[in-house]
């Protein structure tokens, strides 16, 4: 194994909150492809409740490490606990019991292109083949009504939606079975400012709402800043820094300096700094 | 995972001496999520309990000692309240916002369409229309492929000459195999049977003349017209339809680079060389197969059979079966090129376009040799 210069973890901070166990528990992590080495003894605790962003350049794994998370794919080496249960030794019964519990947005929203957005919503519920069928209906139009999807919508097919309304109804999707964890692959991609915006806000209000843990991955420095109640960032093959937005950007290290603080971090760190001025006259007042 | 309580349903009825205005009272605990709600015989009884208590507006709820309340399980209080909150109702503050959001969203309701009685006859009009589209983008396409190919002739250097290239290869070289063993085994089977029939009169020379007709003018190309399009129509139909539905075939268009002249021609062109030569290839294989099912079954030396098959088969069946070929290719191609643009940019019009693609190259193979039968009928015998 090729000896890589690495830096050691410059930050660890645990929510500023009372936490009992991480929700997911990453130790020693090892992805290889090949020869090539993506995660080297990665180790990261999501806790509940909070908003956990995983930002890194393009290439640094952040998608491969959500997607073992998710158990699509099985690490080199190391563990991956969620819900307390290590995944890659879970019972099929224990994974599927993790998987009700869970809801994941895909990048490109990976609606079931031959369903209907009522049929897409409506297909882990059916699936569980217990819920009556007005029950379904009911709670259907209630998922799209929380997403912001008309019930006019609701017979459309997938390729007659637009790219925020396919985002909507993955979101729908995800949320059908009431997860506790919500995983989230670069939400607001693709997505104008203004849709990217409400997006967000929408994501701000089911979070508080729904009581959901959310583990996000994204490039968008203004997503990851209005929702991130924590940010790891992924680099040198493992997570150089886990803490608060604010915590992590006074780290000194050149992946993050140029990450958060170039021309395109300025203007969204000044949108940052502005609402947090805002908050605290709020809590002043 | 931690073990979660059951969500259960109490009804408590008022204990004598009580006020005559309360009734009875519901009094539900537990978990009321959807994951406890989908175990196994829970939702049965509670079900059945809902239905009991529906419609008898007097009945006291008390909610309030639920541990977990999702929405799909207010979903089915609220169900079982006819929709609306009944007059006595005890919640959460938590528990409040859940049944506010049910409340809002109650009033939203699916659009049913409706279906007319005279479905059937849209059903059958849309079934005709349908054809006669097909048929008109059809020979659109044809028109397309011969403007296409006078282009290529005016300027044959700047033509698409490694597309062409490239899918003889694919759908002619790399067919070689599966052709020459189906052939092969054919060309046994036949001559096995035909061998038993001949021996019964003791024509056991007349083999060379069944079988090499048969296979020259009718098997060969026809075998080799239905391999081909079973590989090759499959994989332009499903190539075409994916490039849909990544919007390769847009980025073209945005290019300035048709569909026709880059794709569908040079497919065309490639069948039309490749198919003759596999018929060639699988006529020889076929052959090869009878000769070595004769030499065992009715022990006719192979070189009997060799000089005595020219005489057997005139060589104008040879030249029909090369002119089958060629057009059972284009037909193949033209097909497949056909299905593979409609696909709409979703999976299920892939799979069905696919499926669609192949079953009707294989019918659109087998009419045009009955048309050829029909045409040559007094021509090689």
């Amino acid at each position: 194994m090729p000896d890589v210069k690495r830096t050691p973890q410059r930050l660890n901070l645990r929510p500023d909150e009372e936490v009992g166990a991480p929700v997911v528990e990453i130790r020693k992590l090892w992805t290889r492809f090949g020869r090539t080495v993506i995660h080297q003894d990665l180790n990261l605790d999501i806790y509940d409740g909070e908003i956990l962003t995983i930002v890194g350049g393009s290439g640094t794994g952040k998608t491969v490490l959500l997607r073992q998370m998710l158990g699509l794919e099985r690490p080199s080496q190391g563990c991956v606990k969620v819900f307390g249960e290590d995944i890659s030794e879970a019972t099929p019964e224990q994974l599927q019991d993790m998987r009700n519990h869970w809801g994941m947005l895909f990048q490109q929203g990976a609606l079931y292109s031959a369903l209907t957005v009522f049929e897409n919503i409506a297909f882990p519920m059916r699936e569980l083949r217990a819920l009556p069928e007005d029950v379904i209906r009911d709670a259907v139009l209630l998922k799209m009504d929380m997403v912001g999807l008309g019930p006019e919508h609701a017979n459309k097919m997938p390729s007659d939606l637009s790219g925020g309304m396919v985002k909507r109804a993955a979101l729908a999707r995800a949320l059908a079975l009431e997860p506790r964890l919500l995983f989230l692959d670069e939400p607001t991609a693709g997505l104008d400012p203004d849709l990217s915006d409400a997006f967000v806000a929408l994501i701000q209000t089911l979070h508080r709402e729904l009581k959901l843990t959310v583990v996000m991955v994204t490039h968008d420095l203004d997503t990851l800043f209005a929702l991130s109640s924590r940010i790891a960032v992924l680099a040198e093959k493992h997570v150089l820094a886990v803490g608060p937005s604010c915590d992590v950007l006074r780290v000194d290290h050149p992946f993050i300096k140029h990450f958060f603080l170039g021309p395109r971090g300025q203007r969204a760190l000044e949108v940052l700094e502005e609402r947090q001025a805002r908050d605290d006259m709020e809590s002043e007042n | 995972m931690q073990i979660e309580n059951a969500p259960i349903l109490t009804i408590q009825h008022p204990e004598s001496g009580d006020h005559a205005a309360t009734g009875q009272s519901v009094v539900a605990s537990g978990v009321w999520q959807v994951h406890t709600l989908s175990r196994r015989g829970v939702l049965k009884g509670i079900t059945r309990t809902l239905a009991a208590l529906k419609h008898k507006d007097t009945l006291a709820w008390d909610l309030s000692g639920i541990e977990r309340l999702d929405h799909i399980g207010a979903q089915m209080f609220w169900n079982a309240w006819g929709k609306k909150r009944p007059a006595q109702l005890m919640l959460d503050p938590r528990q409040e916002e859940l049944f506010n959001r049910i409340e809002q969203a109650s009033g939203l309701s699916l659009a049913r369409h409706r279906s007319s009685p005279l479905q059937w006859i849209i059903v059958l009009g849309a079934g005709i229309l349908n054809f006669f589209e097909h048929l008109k983008a059809f020979i659109g396409l044809i028109g397309l492929v011969v403007q296409d190919l006078g282009r290529f002739i005016r300027s044959p250097r700047t033509g698409p000459w490694r597309e062409i290239s490239a899918n003889i290869y694919h759908s002619g070289f790399q067919a070689l195999g599966i052709t020459a063993l189906v052939g092969f085994l054919i060309g046994v089977v036949l001559s096995y049977l035909s061998a038993q029939q001949l021996k019964m009169f003791g024509g056991d020379i007349y083999l060379v003349n069944i079988l090499g007709m048969s296979v020259v003018r009718e098997l060969g190309p026809l075998l080799a017209a239905i391999l081909v399009a079973g590989r090759s129509g499959s994989s332009i139909t499903a190539q075409l339809g994916v490039m849909r539905v990544t919007e390769e075939l847009d980025a073209m268009l945005v290019m300035g680079i048709s569909h026709g002249y880059r794709l569908i021609m040079p497919k065309v062109v490639a069948l039309a060389i490749s198919m003759p030569l596999l018929v060639v290839w699988t006529d020889a294989m076929a052959l090869i197969g009878g000769m070595v099912s004769a030499k065992v079954e009715l022990g006719l030396a192979a070189r009997y059979f060799l000089q005595s098959l020219p005489e057997a088969v005139p060589v104008v069946n040879y030249n029909i079966g090369l002119l089958k070929g060629a057009t059972f290719g284009v037909l193949i191609a033209l097909v497949a090129c056909h299905f593979g643009l409609r696909i709409k940019a979703n999976t299920e019009s892939l799979g069905r376009g696919t499926t669609t693609s192949v079953v009707t190259a294989i019918t659109v193979v087998i009419v045009a040799d009955a048309v050829y039968a029909i045409i040559f009928s007094g021509v090689g015998f």
